[in-house]
């Protein structure tokens, strides 16, 4: 690592002069360029989709965690008898906790964009709300129901949230997904930069040859083609990164309703994550090039 | 400098020079000689390290060839400068980064080594040529050009195989001329050559030994020489 760490160093102050001694250009160095930037606008895509998977897994499962409502329809004089023997199970029933009903002002919150303000809402046969979260493994659903249609009449049980349990684990795969999309991509821009090297120190054998003549060391030799193809890569994986951001910013409608596709894209800070992809792919090129490079330098002594 | 301890080698077949013992000294000048195919490129490669000893045991500053991982032979070659028989270049530098690769390649490419280098390609009457690229060069341009780069970094020895295998008589005096200059520095010189005519204008002008090659071993040549 602190070899790395000095070649990065080296490559960012440049030396000129060495790097000339490698002939310029070459179809190699058009295949790097090009597969670096095919390779981080892909990263990008694959980084898009763990970040937003993960939001989504996040989101999910805190509505999940948020739990369940008990809705309880009775005649007004029976609300409070009702209210009250709701709370009582709940509050017996292993996996609940938090039972509360809500009040007035939040029973009126919640209904005001479908009926106004000043609902009477004391008045207003509506009914009331009793919301409570799961803890541990959960709560015996039918059971529950059982026991409430037995003492609470009026109460219907929602555990709408509880569907989007396997949503949850999906969205974590998605993430997991992901993630070894982003490693395979690099594993391969690696595996394209290596046939690059090899074919370039190939093509360069005679090159190679003068410069041993006149007493350059494997580094240096190393050292001039491990700068050409880190450079190369970092501006392709510029490029690629660039276009990869802007595709991901141009993709329709995100909004509040973000699900998978719609949601496929970055939010807040995650906008700063792609500005790794460059680095990463500069360092993958430098550590196959090197690599590639001491192998055929191995070979041609 | 270099010494040689009774050394043979084989390319594989049958032994091509066996039983070798002898030291380049500071400031001698040698010539070898011998026909063609004798062995004269194989015995220079020996000197700098491109071929290992098939018998014996090659020497270079001290130190075995076969104490030297890669990174000490580049150091070795560093110190001696070769003139190879085909002149091998970048072809894509001009002439005047060709001739200043040892020391771009030493990590010595000051503002003084540049002055050293404009001097020197004076001195080797190539500094109209500077910025032309090697394949444009004649061959007695490539052999001064070679000969320019073989000694720019001051080395301990000069090796030139065949120096003036492509050149006129003039041209092969005046190379022959910065050989003898280059000597006078104190520097080792060892030229591989058949040309006969060289190396009795250079026995009028320096004490030069002529060694030859001949029936695999490599002797002292006679007073004819
Ligand atoms: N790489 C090689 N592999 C096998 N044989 C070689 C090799 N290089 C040279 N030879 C053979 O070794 C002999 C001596 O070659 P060389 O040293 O070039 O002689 P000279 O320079 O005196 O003409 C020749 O017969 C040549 O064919
Ligand atoms: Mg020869």
């Amino acid at each position: 690592m602190k070899g790395l760490a000095r070649q990065l160093a080296a490559l960012a102050r440049g030396d000129a002069a060495a790097d000339r001694v490698v002939p310029p250009a070459g179809f190699t160095v058009r295949l790097t360029l090009f597969a670096a930037a095919a390779m981080a606008f892909l990263a990008v895509f694959a980084l898009a989709l763990s970040l937003a998977a993960g939001r989504l897994a996040d989101r999910w499962g805190e509505e999940l965690a948020r739990g369940a409502t008990l809705r309880i329809q009775a005649a007004p004089e029976e609300m409070d008898r009702q209210v009250a023997a709701a709370l009582r199970v709940l509050e017996t029933t292993p996996g609940v906790s938090g039972a509360r009903a809500l009040d007035d002002a939040e029973q009126r919150a919640l209904l005001e964009p479908w009926l106004g303000p000043d609902i009477p809402v004391d008045r207003l046969p509506i009914p009331r709300l009793v919301t409570f979260s799961e803890t541990g493994d959960g709560y015996d659903a039918a059971g529950l129901r059982l026991r409430l249609s037995a003492e609470v009449p009026g109460a219907v049980l929602d555990d709408h949230a509880r569907w989007r349990a396997p949503l949850v684990a999906a969205a974590g795969g998605l993430r997991l997904f992901g993630w070894m999309a982003l490693l395979l991509i690099f594993g391969a821009m690696a595996a394209m930069v290596t046939l690059a090297a090899n074919a370039a120190l190939a093509a360069n054998a005679q090159v190679i040859a003068v410069l041993r003549l006149i007493g350059a060391t494997d580094a240096y030799i190393a050292g001039a083609f491990v700068r050409r193809f880190t450079a190369r890569a970092l501006a392709g994986a510029a490029a690629g990164t660039g276009a990869g951001v802007l595709a991901v910013a141009l993709l329709p409608g995100t909004g509040d309703a973000a699900g998978v596709l719609t949601g496929l894209g970055f939010a807040g800070w995650h906008w700063l994550v792609p500005l790794l992809v460059p680095p990463l792919a500069a360092a993958t090129a430098l550590l196959a090039t090197r690599a590639a490079a001491r192998r055929v330098l191995r070979d041609l002594a | 400098m270099i010494a040689f301890d009774n050394v043979a080698y084989s390319y594989g077949g049958g032994e091509l020079l066996t039983g070798i013992t002898l030291a380049l000294a500071p400031g001698s000048f040698h010539f070898l000689t011998g026909p063609s195919g004798a062995g004269k490129t194989t015995f220079l490669k020996l000197c700098y390290a491109a071929l290992r000893p098939t018998g014996g045991e090659v020497r270079l500053f001290d130190r075995s060839v076969f104490a030297l991982d890669r990174d000490g032979v580049a150091a070795a070659r560093r110190r001696i400068g070769v003139v190879h028989q085909d002149c091998q270049f970048l072809d894509h530098l001009s002439v005047a980064d060709n001739v200043a690769l040892p020391l771009t390649v030493a990590g010595l490419d000051g503002q003084a080594a540049r002055r050293d280098l404009a001097e020197l390609l004076a001195w080797v009457g190539l500094t109209h040529r500077a910025e032309a690229r090697p394949p444009e060069l004649s061959g007695g341009e490539r052999q001064r050009a070679a000969l320019a780069r073989a000694v720019i970094v001051s080395p301990d020895a000069i090796l030139a195989d065949e120096p003036t295998g492509n050149v006129d008589w003039e041209m092969s005096q005046r190379l022959l001329t910065l050989l003898l200059e280059l000597n006078r520095m104190g520097k080792a010189v060892m030229i591989a050559t058949h040309d006969l005519a060289l190396i009795r204008s250079a026995k009028s002008q320096v004490q030069a030994r002529v060694l030859r090659i001949s029936n695999r071993r490599v002797q002292l040549a006679g007073a004819d020489l």
